[in-house]
């Protein structure tokens, strides 16, 4: 392929991964849930994207299967699972108690995105040059990204689409620098993304059931130094 | 060929539990297929001990990604056998109360799944793979350990999901970044095990570290190492107690072996510290679960944080590096497996006989329930180490090669951690085997229970289960038989290769 087109594909792959980072710092940043799905689709459909490009660039036709696995699985099974298996009105609500509030929360993202770039450094030099690109970065800082949403988020939906950014974090990652992985390994992972979901969409629904609430973030009585219930009544 | 029919029995059972027939039926299908599994994993480890490992057949399309070596078989041999005596114990355990059918076969159907997924973890070679069946045992076993459906159990059973997947995440990078190592190393060989330290002394440096730590603190998490154990004790404690059994004896030291395996990989790196960051980590782990155990409220807690003790123990043998230190390590996988298994067995039956799970209603166990108290005492003395036990001697053995190696300082850090969780330990099941009621009004709870002809009853499974588990506790604290002692050698070779 000519130099004019690697370099546009290049570009093309920049500007898709800075839009992936866009997406990570919306989905800490929102407070619907609904929303917060909608820009997980979006990042997963970015992630196929960046597969795409590579796949053109280094021309690879693993990659086109990575990203159609990744539409597959999450563009369209898991916002489907989702919304089988947790409780409608979870989407429409606003998410009121969240640890911080919002500027604070994303001020240390930024942090967080900044960290990612020193950590994606030494890898970046010590792969051959094919293998380098924005994704390693970006990607790490989707994963950490990921992680700090699990930590702030009280309810059962956004914290479960924590879960599921940070994978993506780490596959824009892996489809730079592990493009070779079998197709077998990638189908496998597709496919536990799905049983996460369906798992932890089981577990939703059951607290609901049980405590009327999917603020998840609420269950807190498994403590070494609270006195438990039984102890309670024992005393009085 | 039998690593196949190994893997694939647990599946067969889990979709025969499914059928609705009788009550006993999932409960019978369930011991029979671990039964059947203890057997062939039992043949497997025999051969692989005489010097018979099953080696990846590059050739053969799917089979290229199974490989069992002596570390492999040692920790399939014991997923089988926890798997076996806990499902004994399932049989009355879950039987004795009223359970619906339904929600029995949904037990058993995860069970059995959960069972497939820890023994995929070594037999297969290929670490993404591995990866996924990391995963796999975390999202079979959530449904089991939220499955009495309290709001307690629930929040346990949501921690445990969480930070465990959390973990997984940062390993998923780590088994990534490692693939690119290994491309970066000239990508000859297959990204298995062995082609890893095969292509380790050509790997990046950075590249191993970075890895290495990803898959430390990711999968460490689901270990249970300090700091990431915060849900350990939770979900160890609320989830019924052959689950607990399951979860504590033997999914902790299956992640574990992952960990481990990339102790050899790292032997190319030496500026990676691999050995001191294993040390650090598992001594922080020894040392906080020691103190922690003072002052537990409830007692499958206790038993959960002297898991995170022992995962700790493990870790810093494994640090201190030698093939001495290494067969202390084995020992001590093979010690704390079926101790704690048997601890929590003890625990469910301690549970059945005064329906609660906190310390201070507990006295005087062993005037209502000989039985539950004895082996609560038993299991007790044998998992904080008391001689003649399994755990004593391999803690012995590691604490010797410490010496040896000259580590005198982390030898005696640990030795002094496992005393303060001796007797943390025995301070607990003292009291509430032999100790005194106190006033009459403060263990009000226990009153009811204890009136005259409401003696508990512990079923017939539950008790055979316990003997069962309790013949390898004893055993191995002064006799090793000569192709287990082959086993282990041959595990700590593969470790210290």
């Amino acid at each position: 392929m000519s130099d004019t087109t690697n370099q546009l594909l290049n570009n093309l792959n920049a500007l898709i991964t800075g839009l992936f980072l866009l997406t990570a710092f919306g989905i800490v940043a929102t407070r619907q849930a609904r929303g917060v799905l909608n820009l997980f689709i979006g990042q997963s459909v970015l992630l196929a994207t960046s597969a795409v490009l590579l796949g053109l660039r280094y021309t690879s036709d693993h990659l086109y299967g990575v990203a159609l696995v990744n539409i597959i699985s999450k563009a369209i099974i898991v916002p489907w699972l989702l919304r089988k298996t947790t409780p409608s009105e979870i989407y429409t609500r606003r998410e009121v108690a969240q640890a911080l509030n919002i500027p604070t929360a994303l001020l240390i993202a930024l942090a967080l995105a900044i960290l990612a770039y020193f950590l994606g450094q030494p890898v970046l030099n010590a792969v051959a040059p094919e293998f380098r690109g924005p994704n390693v970065p970006i990607g790490i800082a989707g994963l950490l990204l990921g992680a700090f949403t699990i930590t702030v988020r009280r309810e059962a939906v956004p914290l479960l689409i924590g879960l599921l950014a940070m994978e993506n974090g780490a596959f824009l990652c892996g489809i730079a620098i592990a493009r070779n992985l079998p197709l077998l390994v990638e189908l496998a992972i597709a496919t536990d993304g799905l049983i996460i979901v369906f798992i932890m969409g089981v577990l939703t629904r059951a607290v609901q059931k049980q405590i009327g609430t999917t603020a998840v973030g609420e269950l807190a009585s498994l403590k070494e130094a609270t006195v438990e219930p039984a102890e309670k009544e024992a005393a009085q | 060929m039998s690593v196949l029919i190994i893997l694939l029995l647990p599946l067969i059972a889990a979709a025969l539990v499914c059928l609705p027939f009788k009550k006993f039926w999932a409960a019978g299908v369930t011991v029979v297929a671990s039964l059947a599994t203890l057997i062939l994993s039992g043949r497997l480890a025999w051969h692989v001990s005489a010097g018979d490992p099953v080696t990846a057949d590059l050739s053969a399309g799917w089979l290229k990604w199974i490989a069992v070596d002596g570390l492999s078989a040692l920790i399939l041999l014991l997923i089988a056998f926890v798997a076996t005596t806990a499902a004994i114990y399932s049989v009355g355990y879950m039987g004795h109360g009223s359970l619906k059918p339904g929600k029995l076969r949904l037990y058993y159907l995860n069970y059995n799944l959960f069972v497939f997924s820890m023994l995929a973890i070594p037999v297969l070679a290929e670490p993404t793979l591995v990866w996924i069946v990391v995963e796999l045992t975390t999202l079979c076993s959530a449904l089991l350990v939220s499955f009495e459906n309290t709001r307690e159990a629930l929040e346990a059973a949501w921690k445990y999901v969480v930070l465990s997947l959390m973990g997984a995440g940062m390993a998923l990078l780590g088994f990534l970044v490692l693939f690119a190592a290994m491309q970066a190393a000239g990508g000859h060989g297959a990204y298995t095990w062995t082609g890893l330290i095969a292509a380790a002394p050509l790997m990046p440096p950075v590249l191993l570290q970075m890895a290495f730590l990803l898959i430390l603190i990711g999968l460490g998490t689901k270990v249970g190492l300090v700091p990431m154990h915060t849900w350990l004790p939770d979900a160890h404690s609320q989830a019924p107690s052959p689950v607990c059994a399951l979860l504590s004896g033997i999914e902790t030291t299956t992640i574990l072996y992952v960990i481990l395996r990339m102790f050899p990989v790292m032997r190319a790196a030496p500026h990676a510290h691999a050995e001191t960051w294993a040390i650090v980590l598992g001594l922080i782990s020894v040392g906080t679960a020691a103190f922690l155990l003072l002052q537990v409220r409830d007692y499958k807690r206790m038993f959960a944080f002297s898991t995170v003790e022992h995962m700790g123990i493990i870790l810093t043998a494994v640090g201190l590096g030698a093939s001495v230190a290494g067969y202390g390590a084995m020992q001590q996988i093979v010690s704390h497996c079926v101790t704690k298994s048997f601890c929590f067995f003890a625990a469910g039956a301690v549970l059945i006989a005064v329906e609660t799970r906190q310390i201070v209603s507990v006295r005087g166990l062993i005037r209502r329930s000989p039985f539950a108290g004895a082996a609560l005492v038993f299991g007790g003395l044998a998992i904080a180490g008391a001689p003649p036990m399994a755990v004593f001697l391999s803690e012995f053995s590691i604490l010797k090669a410490g010496l040896v190696q000259k580590h005198y300082v982390t030898t005696g850090l640990l030795a002094v951690f496992i005393v303060i969780a001796f007797f943390g330990i025995m301070l607990h099941v003292n009291r509430m085997v032999f100790g005194a009621r106190e006033n009459e009004s403060g263990a009000g709870s226990l009153n009811n229970h204890s009136e005259p002809g409401n003696k508990p009853h512990l079923p017939f499974s539950c008790r055979l289960a316990l003997i069962l588990a309790a013949v390898p506790v004893f055993v191995l604290g002064f006799y090793i038989p000569q192709p287990l002692h082959n086993l282990l050698t041959q595990a700590a070779a593969a470790l210290t290769k």
